[in-house]
């Protein structure tokens, strides 16, 4: 990366999408990111299909939505399961570039394999503690908005 | 953390596909440093990735299935993105996830690697202490806070 490019890309915030339907959890989740220091603009939706409006910006007010550089999925979701937004999005052209990381409380082997078969790019299980929680994000936030490249899906 | 006591009996596995011998030199270095407890078999291609994966050849008959593959893309033979997308292709290997290790800052070749299904790109710094952070923080994602698949250990 040239110097220019590398400032040009510090200057751009990271963009996460954040596919939860439990307002708590979602809540938690936006805090410890603020907490653990790492810097992102996050958005937030509540299950697969209004995931998949925002990413194809679907319908009016879905027009102007970024591109995410990284999705956070819940898999428990009304309508339209997490493993099922995550192969659908694996099958698109599209947005199958985009790394999707997998944020439940499930501990079954079942889900976790499905989810790795599928295209999963990480499996965390949510923390019961805040604490662990703050930890578990800023791991999370530096693996990959500080060690690893994104493309640019601009 | 939600640590599986029974996922972590055994030191997970990585396999390291790299033909530069310095390079596969500076990964365990990194390792090592960072006291990361996993064990490392390493391939030197592409197509000896792949008879590793498959279990093809008297040196792979008891491979064991890595828990994550660190894959370099400039290779003879058969090169990262071939094995990538054969990895990828394979149902019995798709699950295991791949991280590129490269030295290519093209955009081309980081969206490639994307598209194709790596669970990340990680351009190989040529300061050893950054190679060392590098290493630290991935492990930390891949072998303490992810969970992986246990394939019935």
């Amino acid at each position: 990366m040239s110097e220019e490019e590398a400032m040009v890309d510090s200057q751009r915030s990271n963009r996460m999408l954040m596919v939860e339907d439990e307002a708590g959890d979602a809540r938690l989740l936006q805090l410890a990111m603020r907490q653990s220091g790492f810097s992102a603009d996050i958005d937030h939706v509540w299950d697969g299909y209004e995931a998949l409006d925002y990413l194809r910006r679907a319908g009016q007010q879905r027009q102007r939505a970024p591109r995410p550089d990284l999705i956070v999925l819940d898999l428990k979701m009304p309508r339209l399961s997490g493993l099922d937004f995550l192969a659908l999005i694996k099958q698109d052209g599209d947005l199958r570039a985009i790394p999707v990381v997998v944020f439940s409380s499930s501990l079954l082997e079942t889900d976790v394999r499905s989810a790795y078969e599928l295209g999963a790019a990480g499996y965390l299980i949510k923390p019961a503690d805040f604490q662990e929680l703050i930890s578990m994000v800023r791991i999370l936030g530096e693996y990959w908005f500080t060690l690893v490249r994104l493309p640019h899906n601009d | 953390m939600a640590i599986d006591s029974t996922a972590s009996e055994r030191p997970a596995l990585i396999l390291l596909v790299e033909d530069e011998a310095a390079d596969a030199h500076l990964v365990r270095l990194a390792l090592r440093e960072n006291s990361v407890q996993a064990d490392l078999a390493h391939v030197l291609d592409g197509r000896e990735a792949l008879a590793y994966l498959r279990r093809e050849g008297p040196s792979f008959v008891a491979a064991q299935r890595p828990d994550l593959i660190l894959l370099d893309l400039n290779m003879p033979r058969m090169d990262g993105f071939e094995f990538l997308a054969a990895v990828k292709r394979d149902a019995g290997l798709r699950g295991i996830p791949v991280v590129v290790l490269s030295t290519s800052d093209a955009e081309r070749d980081v969206r490639s690697a994307y598209h194709l299904g790596a669970a990340g790109y990680v351009a190989k710094s040529s300061s050893v202490s950054e190679l060392i952070a590098g290493f630290g923080r991935l492990s930390q994602y891949w072998l303490t806070l992810a969970r992986l698949p246990t394939h019935g250990r």
